[in-house]
């Protein structure tokens, strides 16, 4: 009997561990493609929470799941241009940027949702994502069920961290995002425009938090609430500096997180002796344990905080 | 073709550091008519509705000045840390730290003499705040670790620590919400004007601006923090001891928003309930920007923040408008405030090829 409430259990968790993860992989990835063309985007975590809000206000209007996180991408690549033209264009502190675009998202978010459903007494639901079990794979005992039976986002999360890492390491486009972010004049003087790179990078990293947030609303929950991201946003950006700016290395920290915050949630489930809020504190706790450890060695992208302008050049 | 650059341009007269920000609300205000409109608020009665609710009447006044106090702590806190460069964006957690620490007191010290409750308090939530808001700074001048991302991360382990707490031995016996016990009366902030909720602790927050101030302008540690905040290396080749600098700081500037969470407790709410803060910490960086990180544009700003929140509530009800608007306009002024900021010292030249 307890042989299989154990296999129950770890099972569980591994499903558990995975789903949690992926907002995170989806996040830490959009932030790594802004942090290697050298812009801090610390408006992560209100993208992801305008994410999580438009995604599962498209999907309760038109009942189409898919149209909520292409939604929650658009809204994602807005705030990404946002922040583009405030801390690429016109050169301001990417600091207060970044957290000047999660206050003004935050405030947004819940003023939208306001608008579009008053105050109910019950939340609105939609039909969340179901997940998919892969043929064969599945089937792999033991492992098997819980690791490839997720939802398709997760997939596609799986998908995105080798596509980030072939994209950074292995194509022109990376190495140029690569060369704005480590030496933003240097880059220049060969031809390559800084101020697109650096854009373009913006963008595309706010759809990759867009949707992160948008899975939050529409797979693992099946409503929109005000702390549904709970610092998941500022974790991704941790786990950005613990996997050394490396989509793979970053991933792996993702996974820990997804770890514990799947060990809180089983243990809350099992029922438990220690107050859940210890549980709930470990993940940040460790995150910033973690950084410790690598905070000493990191190698943080040269170009990381600089504006680029051009007159001033070697200034 | 015709593109745009950005230069520097010759510094602004003095007048237009003054200027700069009332244009920058001025401007905000026209943006909020676009959410307005959208939810439906008729133009004028909606602006009407959000000052005559924070300015209106006796009361709302009053009221506007309460408000101000936790924002007008929490922006100082963050415009102090700011200043040194230390990116304390923790606040939030340092305000429920100082809150929690009162709340700790002002329950268990029914035994001694009613006259050392309330500055026993004070000093130890400040000391709370600024302690927990050391943390950060040794990891980032021992460590290196970033500290944006460890005071961020610190707000979270802060409210599961309040969590706990108040699931556990800080819950009211025979409650079964999350609750804690009140304080006593001698822990409670005096009410200084009569039908109001107008308290000691606006004095002091108030008198904070003061302080801060005096040690910005005429002290040689106000003058280390900025150097420190204006090149770390110059300051460390010129001799100052930039660790303690920044240790110093982040006790100041933890315990600002220490002090917050215990007027909060002392003087409003009188029990820790886990909404203790509805994000004041988090305002507070938006106000120490808009304040151009100075005590006395701190001040301003913060008034103009506590008019926007506690008029929306007035706006909402008579327009339908959601209160949510407050934290948009709040959003905005930022944005607004920081590209006008720029271009006190930048110009844009438009350049035809």
């Amino acid at each position: 009997m307890s042989e299989i409430l154990n296999i129950a259990f770890i099972s569980g968790l591994i499903g558990a561990t995975m789903r949690m993860a992926t907002p995170i992989i989806f996040a830490t990835l959009g932030e790594i493609l802004a942090e290697r063309s050298g812009v801090l985007n610390l408006g992560i975590e209100g993208i992801m929470l305008m994410g999580a809000m438009t995604g599962f206000l498209f999907t309760f209007s038109t009942g189409s799941i898919w149209f909520g996180v292409f939604a929650a991408a658009c809204v994602g690549m807005l705030l990404g241009l946002l922040m583009a033209l405030l801390s690429v264009n016109l050169g301001l502190s990417q600091h207060v940027s970044g957290l000047g675009i999660t206050l003004f998202a935050t405030g947004l978010a819940m003023f939208i949702y306001r608008l579009h459903f008053g105050s109910p007494t019950v939340p609105p639901i939609i039909e969340p994502f179901k997940q998919v079990a892969l043929p064969v794979l599945s089937r792999i005992p033991l492992i098997g069920p819980a690791l490839f039976t997720q939802y398709s986002l997760t997939y596609i999360a799986w998908l995105l961290v080798p596509a980030m890492s072939i994209l950074l390491y292995k194509t022109n486009i990376g190495l140029k995002i690569r060369t704005v972010g480590e030496n933003p004049a240097g880059a220049d003087t060969v031809g390559v425009n800084v101020t697109l790179t650096r854009t373009l990078c913006l963008v595309a990293g706010g759809a990759l938090m867009g949707i992160g947030g948008g899975f939050l609303t529409l797979a693992h929950q099946n409503m929109f609430l005000i702390d549904v991201i709970g610092g998941r946003g500022w974790v991704a950006i941790a786990m950005v500096i613990f996997g050394n700016w490396d989509p793979l290395k970053g991933t792996i920290g993702a996974l820990i997180f997804g770890f514990l915050d799947g060990l809180q949630l089983r243990l809350q489930s099992v029922g438990l002796v220690i107050p859940f809020h210890i549980f709930l504190m470990i993940p940040y706790l460790l995150t910033i344990v973690a950084l410790i450890g690598v905070s000493r060695r990191a190698a943080v992208p040269a170009g990381l905080l600089q504006p680029y302008r051009r007159e001033e050049k070697g200034g | 073709m015709i593109r745009f650059r950005i230069i520097k341009r010759e510094p602004l007269p003095g007048w237009a550091k003054i200027m700069i920000p009332i244009a920058a609300i001025i401007a905000t205000l026209i943006f909020s008519a676009i959410p307005i409109l959208l939810a439906g608020g008729q133009l004028w009665k909606s602006y009407f509705y959000l000052f005559y609710g924070a300015l209106g009447t006796r009361y709302n006044l009053l009221e506007t000045f309460v408000k101000a106090s936790p924002l007008l702590l929490t922006g100082l806190a963050v415009a102090f840390a700011f200043r040194a460069k230390f990116w304390n964006i923790g606040a939030e957690g340092q305000l429920l730290a100082g809150a929690l620490t009162a709340t700790v007191l002002g329950v268990h010290m029914g035994s001694f003499p009613a006259a050392m409750v309330l500055p026993t308090i004070i000093i130890a939530g400040f000391l709370a705040g600024g302690i927990w808001a050391s943390i950060p700074a040794l990891l980032k001048t021992k460590l290196k670790v970033d500290d944006v991302v460890s005071t961020l991360l610190l707000n979270y382990v802060m409210i599961h620590i309040m969590g706990a707490l108040l699931f556990g031995p800080l819950q009211q016996p025979g409650s079964s919400w999350p609750r804690s016990s009140a304080i006593i009366e001698a822990a409670c902030y005096p009410i200084l004007v009569a039908r109001s909720r107008f308290h000691m602790g606006i004095l002091i927050s108030f008198a904070a601006v003061l302080i801060i101030w005096l040690v910005n302008k005429k002290t040689i540690f106000g003058y280390r923090s900025k150097a420190v905040g204006i090149n770390i290396r110059a300051a460390h080749f010129g001799g100052i001891n930039t660790t303690a600098v920044i240790l110093w700081t982040a006790l100041i500037s933890g315990g600002l928003a220490g002090m917050a969470g215990v007027g909060e407790l002392c003087a409003l709410q009188y029990r820790l309930i886990m909404d203790i803060s509805p994000g004041y910490g988090y305002s507070g960086i938006v106000i120490a920007m808009l304040g151009n990180l100075h005590p006395v544009g701190v001040l301003f700003s913060s008034l103009f923040f506590s008019i926007i929140i506690v008029g929306a509530q007035t706006m909402s009800r008579m327009t339908g408008v959601p209160t949510y608007i407050a934290e948009v306009i709040q959003g905005m002024a930022l944005m607004v405030m920081l590209i006008f900021l720029l271009f006190t010292e930048y110009k844009i030249r438009v350049i035809r090829k």
